[in-house]
């Protein structure tokens, strides 16, 4: 089983979102991340998709969001030179004796400490899953308090400058 | 224009031809019944919701155009469910207007209150919750435009009960915009170039013809096709009067309870030519098996269909209206005579096994399927039940005419045939139409007998009566160690609930007399029912046994003796 990125423009009107979860399940397909938020135009949603399946799933599932009447385009980007990122905010315990040390990890992960407590602090960082997981995996000794990923979005490469606007052939 | 809300619904129908409505009345559809009398539509009250939805759509297969219901909020909405699904699954053109609460009071849990818009998700094609008068006709245009384009199916509408009151500057729109709805409009020569080689170099191929035909009114098409290819034809269950039975080309349905001839030619077929079927699992059994020696040709509307069920080496999305005759013009004539040959020697096989040819004194149902369809000549509508009579129906009534057979094939829906036929005949009010039935399934909607009689509907209705839920009896005689576990049936005198209802009705007891009462049901100017009391334990045959290869059949054994 493969991973595979969808990205998913649709009109942004109530029960869209209903739509497009209810049809995975339905489907019975295996979603592992879902984001979703304005696109560049005005009242189109732009939803990135993470679906676990081979080719011929993820071709299914692609047909299947594009019958929706209120998707506009589909486009699956996995084999696409694209930018992947997730943001993770992090409660992390930390008494003031390693305050210091996890200070020292946050920054070597390019992550930014956003609120000090007492007995705890919250870092978040941004980029690939895969560094988002290592910070994660070092600070999981500290105890993590509470976690809050996004899920993945993602955005196709310009490349040298004559693609379009937003990178994809929609 | 001022228009009410409500006034703006009948007025937006009455736009889109439609001149019949199937419903029943309640509280947050009150506006609309107030605002009906003024319209010429033909309200036709139902009993049931469910009866509403079947009978739209039956109005829909048999005619062709948009079958509508309508239902109040809460449960007359969830009665429609089971209709709706109907139709989804066999992508049957329905529009479903439910009332819902007022908006101040939507979210609240408020008297008959329910999610219809949520509930009918993923049985509708799309659905819509007006909670602003003002958006009231684009989306009414826009329901019925996805409604019959494309594929077909059914799209609900739910409008808040104070939109219906509102009043407002009533414009009906020319144009839908539905930037995220496309039909399909691809070039497809190249590949109907690429079909036309694959039939042409295949020996022994076959057309797998579905409802797609039937929908893209493709009829003629594929007739012409087949004799100018000399390629037979198998059909799904709606794909029958797709081409007529009485063709010597045409094999009849295969699948699980297909002719044996057909299911032995879709296992030994070099080349599958499916014309609109979605390979349901009824027509394939297990897919990996399916068609083992056969590449695939799959012509459907919807690019969804493709490789969904059946891996496909030959893609064509389009409307078999368009499609085939492109593909005529590209195909040559050809002789394919060994083929032919090899079938026509399955079928003299099979003619030996047919119960109808043997004696017997036993009232069995192909029997009386086969003597309504002498007694008709064929030439009427027929609308079938879920169960072992409708497979006896569509392997002995022999259909040749357009749109000659109702049923509902995807969901399999019990009761489906006594309202489907109400809304055919409402369609169709020259035509006979037969309802037939078993005793399991005519009791799920039997309450429409009253609406048989208040619009005076010349209904035949022939209820194919052994006592059992029959088919899941014959599974559990033939798979589940003969424990007829919640399948014994006790039914009334269905005879007497007709005359209650003041439909003649008629039991039938001896074979012999099976012949005078379908005559009699013939003749008859209004509506009759014949209750017949059929072999109890009468089984479908053939048979394919779940899970095996439609090749693999449960054939009724050779007669001992002389035919």
């Amino acid at each position: 089983m493969e991973k595979h990125t969808l990205i998913a423009l649709m009109e942004d009107k109530p029960g869209v979102l209903n739509r497009v979860s209810g049809l995975f399940r339905r489907r019975n397909y295996n979603i592992e991340s879902l984001s979703v938020g304005h696109s560049e135009t005005g009242g189109i949603s732009r939803m990135t998709i993470v679906v676990n399946g081979d080719e011929r799933i993820v071709e299914q599932v692609v047909k299947q969001l594009d019958k929706l009447v209120n998707v506009t385009d589909v486009i699956d980007v996995s084999h696409r030179d694209s930018v992947f990122r997730e943001l993770a905010l992090i409660k992390v315990n930390a008494g003031p004796g390693k305050r210091s040390e996890i200070i020292e990890l946050t920054s070597v992960f390019r992550a930014r400490v956003v609120d000090v407590g007492a007995t705890s602090l919250t870092v978040e960082i941004t980029g690939p899953e895969s560094r988002v997981n290592s910070l994660i995996g070092l600070l999981e000794p500290y105890g993590i308090e509470e976690l809050a990923r996004t899920g993945r979005v993602a955005m196709v490469r310009s490349g040298n400058g004559n693609g379009s606007s937003r990178g994809i052939d929609f | 224009m001022k228009r009410t809300g409500a006034q703006a619904v009948w007025e937006s129908l009455v736009r889109e031809g439609v001149d019949t409505a199937f419903g029943i009345s309640g509280g947050a559809v009150i506006h609309l019944y107030h605002a009906l009398p003024d319209y010429p539509i033909h309200h036709v009250l139902m009993r049931h919701e469910q009866g509403a939805a079947h009978a739209a759509d039956g109005y829909a297969r048999a005619t062709g155009k948009v079958g509508v219901c309508v239902a109040t909020s809460g449960p007359g909405a969830t009665n429609l469910v089971t209709g709706l699904a109907t139709a989804y699954m066999d992508s049957s053109p329905v529009v479903a207007i439910t009332g819902q609460v007022a908006t101040p009071v939507i979210g609240t849990d408020a008297f008959q209150e329910v999610d219809i818009t949520g509930i009918t998700l993923p049985i509708t094609k799309h659905n819509y919750l007006v909670t602003d008068v003002e958006e009231l006709p684009l989306v009414m245009k826009e329901a019925f435009y996805i409604a019959r384009s494309g594929r077909p199916g059914p799209v609900l509408v739910d409008i808040a009960k104070d939109v219906q009151a509102a009043e407002f500057d009533y414009d009906y729109p020319d144009e839908v915009r539905l930037p995220g709805y496309r039909l399909p409009a691809g070039d497809i020569s190249a590949q109907l170039e690429a079909a036309a080689e694959m039939i042409e170099s295949a020996e022994r191929p076959l057309i797998v013809a579905g409802h797609g035909v039937v929908l893209g009114a493709a009829e003629d098409s594929l007739l012409r096709l087949v004799e100018q290819t000399q390629i037979p034809v198998v059909t799904t269950l709606l794909g029958i009067s797709a081409i007529p039975e009485t063709h010597p080309l045409c094999l009849g349905m295969a699948g699980m309870h297909g002719e044996a001839y057909a299911n032995l030619a879709l296992a030994e077929a070099d080349l599958l030519i499916a014309l609109g079927s979605r390979f349901d699992d009824r027509l394939t059994g297990p897919v990996d098996g399916f068609g083992a020696q056969a590449k695939v040709i799959h012509v459907d509307i919807d690019t969804v269909e493709i490789n969904k069920n059946v891996l496909t080496d030959l893609a064509v999305v389009g409307d078999l209206r368009d499609v085939l005759p492109q593909l005529i013009s590209a195909v040559d004539e050809r002789n394919r005579d060994e083929w032919l040959a090899r079938i026509r020697l399955w079928r003299e096989e099979s003619a030996q096994r047919d119960i109808v040819g043997q004696e017997t004194d036993e009232l069995v149902p192909q029997f009386v399927m086969r003597q309504i369809w002498h007694a008709t000549r064929g030439e009427v509508i027929m609308v079938s039940d879920v169960g072992q009579n409708q497979m006896w129906e569509a392997q002995y009534f022999v259909h040749h005419r357009r749109r000659g057979l109702l049923s509902s094939g995807g969901l399999g829906t019990m009761g489906f045939a006594l309202p489907a036929a109400i809304g055919a005949q409402l369609g169709l009010p020259e035509q006979q139409v037969w309802v037939t039935a078993g005793d399991g399934g005519f009791q799920m909607n039997i309450q429409e007998l009253a609406t048989v009689v208040q619009e005076k509907l010349p209904v035949k209705i022939a209820i194919m009566n052994n006592g059992y839920l029959g088919m899941v009896r014959q599974w559990q005689q033939l798979f589940f160690e003969g424990r007829y576990s919640g399948t014994p049936l006790l039914g009334p005198d269905f005879a007497k609930v007709a005359e209650a209802y003041g439909i003649p009705g008629i039991t039938i007891r001896e074979k012999a007399q099976v012949d005078a009462a379908i005559l009699q049901a013939v003749e008859t100017e209004g509506p009759v029912l014949i209750d017949f009391r059929i072999v109890q334990e009468e089984n479908v045959y053939p048979m394919v046994a779940p899970g095996r290869p439609v090749n693999e059949m449960i054939r009724r054994p050779m007669p001992t003796g002389k035919r």
